[in-house]
């Protein structure tokens, strides 16, 4: 039982990182630029096959580190040559842009590298167990994944309140329009967000590359739980995106460990149900299998109850 | 030239153009996921069906008519194989192969058999050479439905008859995909379990939603802490290749018995540690005889890339019975050649294969391999390969049937 509640406290936490690191881009752009940026787990992507196809030939380390400025550049030229032109066509029009760039990304993707998942394994350098709990290895690239994950909260943070763009951008999360009036360079500003979001999706999809599958789908897998993390963390608020990655993280890791259905409740308070009834079907699905509903469940809860969102600044 | 020539001559080509009557071609259409999560099996099978079309059409074609073969894209989802399928009756096709996924099967068998009823002479064939759930061919079997891969049951029964001999194995874990087949994956394990072996106990039952989780760390967490020493497992496509990952990265050491083991990434994905532990049921792997298969051979020639790998045995078998049926029957009309496979018996390979006439199921040898490092023929290039620990015969493999066939008259 301990076993179990650590191994799903280890690996919740580590799963909830990994959402940070996603969702803490998108939280910039949308918080800043109200962009419904839906290309952006194929930032994510992208830095999981640029990294792989740069580690084939620089090796893991620099790869880590380039990947994401090439995926950083590529935003801000998405930012600069695309998204400008569109922003005067309203909300609207940036989602339409930006959901078919998505289906661009994906096409591209598969010209290149295939429809199949690619062999993107663990670098040699970071495949060993970093500790084992129990007799369970635990990988050393997990840990690593943290630590970036973390790094990136640290940075993200700093960058905010101790300098002068971080302060520009702290207000322009809240107050867009009063940022233009006083004279900055919002545009300016918007590449470098918008870079800066791509470059962080793109270092979660370097280490997220190998920690699940490397292959065209896996936007469109991932691409649905960021919105989540970043409605339900609140807009303008990057605290609030960790705090509900780690929220959604452990909830859906906890949940696939509990067997017990709303059956199971009504026995235990005493109202059976027969088989015959029309609810026995829906009181007899476990919490195990609805464990990655419960995401969109908490989203939906959120946007009815608090739609500002956790630990959110503005209203979505 | 004046008015009435220029009619007159373009009547007289468009006469000329008419005249010229077009080959006739039987269409072929396959309905499977080309993209999305299970592509990677649709796109395997699709350059199967290609590339067996293109062997029935070199050897003549079936009664002198060839196949064209139109592929359609399903998503694995039943709404939109309903869609495509309406489009590929639409142009012409007669006959439909079909295999990913059990949900998007009893869609198209139940609509298949609704247009036979309102289209009388223009009846289609579905040929399904993967969807296993039991159902398709007992309580839902219908006369225009043939299947071409072993069922759930079968399967499970190949594969409890090797875990009953192994007295080691005590704690045994299932975990499935949560749609019919899954479930019947379950259900089947459990209940042959308790018959050939009532002292293993089951400790672990899951279903997991289909293609949706990308992270199983904590289903292997799950399975860690209940302390089997067996996983049961009917998952397929990314659902079998992520379970295999997290399973790896935790260094979980269990003896896995699956249905897809052995393909589709999955060998690649698991690597050295599944040498021993990783066993399969299949019709064919390539090490089931010693020297490989020469169909399987030129397939390797033309598609050389290791994605492409020739492992749908059953879908040459198919086109096999197809073409042994088309020449039984002298035409190439769905109806008499579904009445020409119904008790068909045919020699391959790899043994006898018979069709049966009572619910449509197709009998076939059925290997339970092990991954292994000291075999002719690898993997995806792996450097493992399978190799046959158990081989059923076709006739033994027959299990009984609820199905009430309704024939037409």
């Amino acid at each position: 039982m301990l076993e179990l509640v650590t191994f799903s406290l280890l690996n919740g936490v580590v799963y909830g990182l990994l959402l940070f690191m996603l969702s803490s881009g998108l939280t910039l752009i949308w918080s800043m630029m109200g962009v419904l940026n839906f290309a952006h787990a194929s930032m994510f992507m992208l830095g999981a096959y640029f990294s792989y196809q740069l580690g084939l030939a620089i090796g893991f380390w620099p790869a880590l580190v380039i990947a994401p400025l090439l995926v950083g550049a590529v935003g801000a030229a998405i930012e600069r040559y695309g998204l400008r032109h569109v922003h005067r066509q309203g909300h609207v029009g940036e989602i339409l842009f930006t959901f078919g760039l998505a289906y661009l990304i994906a096409e591209l993707v598969i010209m290149v590298w295939g429809r199949n998942p690619i062999e993107n394994r663990v670098p040699a350098t970071i495949d060993f167990p970093a500790f084992a709990l129990f007799g369970t290895r635990y990988p050393f690239y997990k840990v690593l994944m943290m630590a970036i994950s973390v790094g990136m909260f640290v940075f993200l943070y700093l960058a905010f309140k101790r300098t002068r763009v971080g302060l520009v951008i702290q207000a322009a999360l809240t107050h867009p329009q009063m940022v233009s009036a006083l004279g900055h360079d919002v545009p300016r500003v918007f590449v470098l967000v918008f870079a800066a979001g791509s470059a962080l999706a793109a270092l979660a999809g370097v280490i997220g590359g190998f920690a699940l599958l490397t292959e065209p789908n896996m936007a469109a897998a991932l691409g649905p739980i960021v919105f989540v993390v970043v409605v339900v963390g609140g807009l303008g608020s990057i605290p609030g995106a960790l705090v509900a990655s780690m929220l959604i993280g452990i909830i859906q890791t906890f949940a696939v460990a509990l067997d017990h259905s709303l059956l199971d409740l009504l026995r235990v308070l005493g109202i059976p149900l027969a088989r015959t009834s029309p609810f026995y079907e829906v009181c007899a699905i476990k919490i195990a299998q609805a464990a990655p509903i419960i995401p969109y469940l908490l989203l939906v809860l959120m946007l009815i109850l608090r739609p500002k969102g956790l630990m959110g600044t503005r209203e979505t | 030239m004046n008015k009435r020539t220029l009619q007159l001559g373009c009547l007289a080509a468009a006469a000329l153009a008419f005249a010229a009557p077009a080959p006739a071609v039987i269409k072929v259409a396959y309905i499977d996921p080309l993209s999305g999560g299970a592509a990677s099996a649709g796109i395997n099978a699709q350059k199967h069906m290609a590339f067996l079309i293109d062997r029935v059409n070199a050897a003549g074609g079936l009664n002198g008519e060839k196949l064209e073969l139109l592929s359609f894209d399903n998503k694995v989802s039943p709404q939109e194989s309903l869609i495509v399928l309406k489009k590929a009756l639409d142009e012409g096709a007669r006959y439909v192969f079909q295999g990913n996924g059990s949900a998007v099967a009893h869609a198209i068998t139940e609509a298949v058999a609704k247009h036979n009823e309102r289209n009388p002479g223009k009846e289609v064939l579905y040929f399904n050479y993967a969807a296993i759930d039991p159902a398709l061919t007992n309580e839902k079997c219908n006369f225009w439905h043939f299947r071409f891969d072993a069922d759930v049951d079968m399967k499970m029964q190949a594969l409890t008859n090797v875990i009953a001999r192994d007295p080691k194995i005590k704690r045994v874990y299932l975990i499935n995909q949560d749609y019919s087949f899954g479930k019947a994956v379950a259900a089947a394990a459990q209940k042959m379990l308790a018959e050939k072996r009532s002292d293993i106990k089951v400790v672990g039952d899951e279903l997991h939603p289909l293609q949706k989780v990308q992270d199983f760390s904590p289903y292997v967490a799950k399975i860690k802490a209940s302390g089997a020493d067996t996983v049961i497992t009917g998952n397929w496509s990314n659902d079998m290749l992520l379970l295999i990952k997290a399973a790896k990265d935790a260094g979980l050491k269990v003896g896995w018995y699956t249905y897809y083991g052995g393909a589709l990434g999955t060998p690649s994905a698991i690597g050295r540690d599944g040498v021993g532990s990783v066993i399969q049921v299949s019709e064919w792997h390539n090490n089931v005889s010693p020297e490989l298969d020469a169909v399987a051979a030129s397939f390797r020639k033309r598609y050389p890339d290791k994605d492409d790998e020739f492992s749908y045995y059953r879908l040459m078998t198919a086109f096999d019975l197809f073409a042994a049926a088309a020449a039984k029957a002298r035409s190439n009309d769905p109806v008499k050649v579904a009445r020409a496979l119904e008790g068909l018996k045919i020699t391959t390979t790899v043994g006898e294969v018979e069709m049966r006439a009572d619910n449509h199921q197709v009998l076939q040898p059925m290997y339970v391999s092990v991954m292994a490092d000291n075999v002719k023929y690898d993997v995806e290039k792996t450097g493992f390969g399978f190799r046959t620990i158990a081989r059923i015969d076709g006739k033994d493999a027959a299990l009984p049937t609820t199905c009430r066939m309704q024939r037409p008259g």
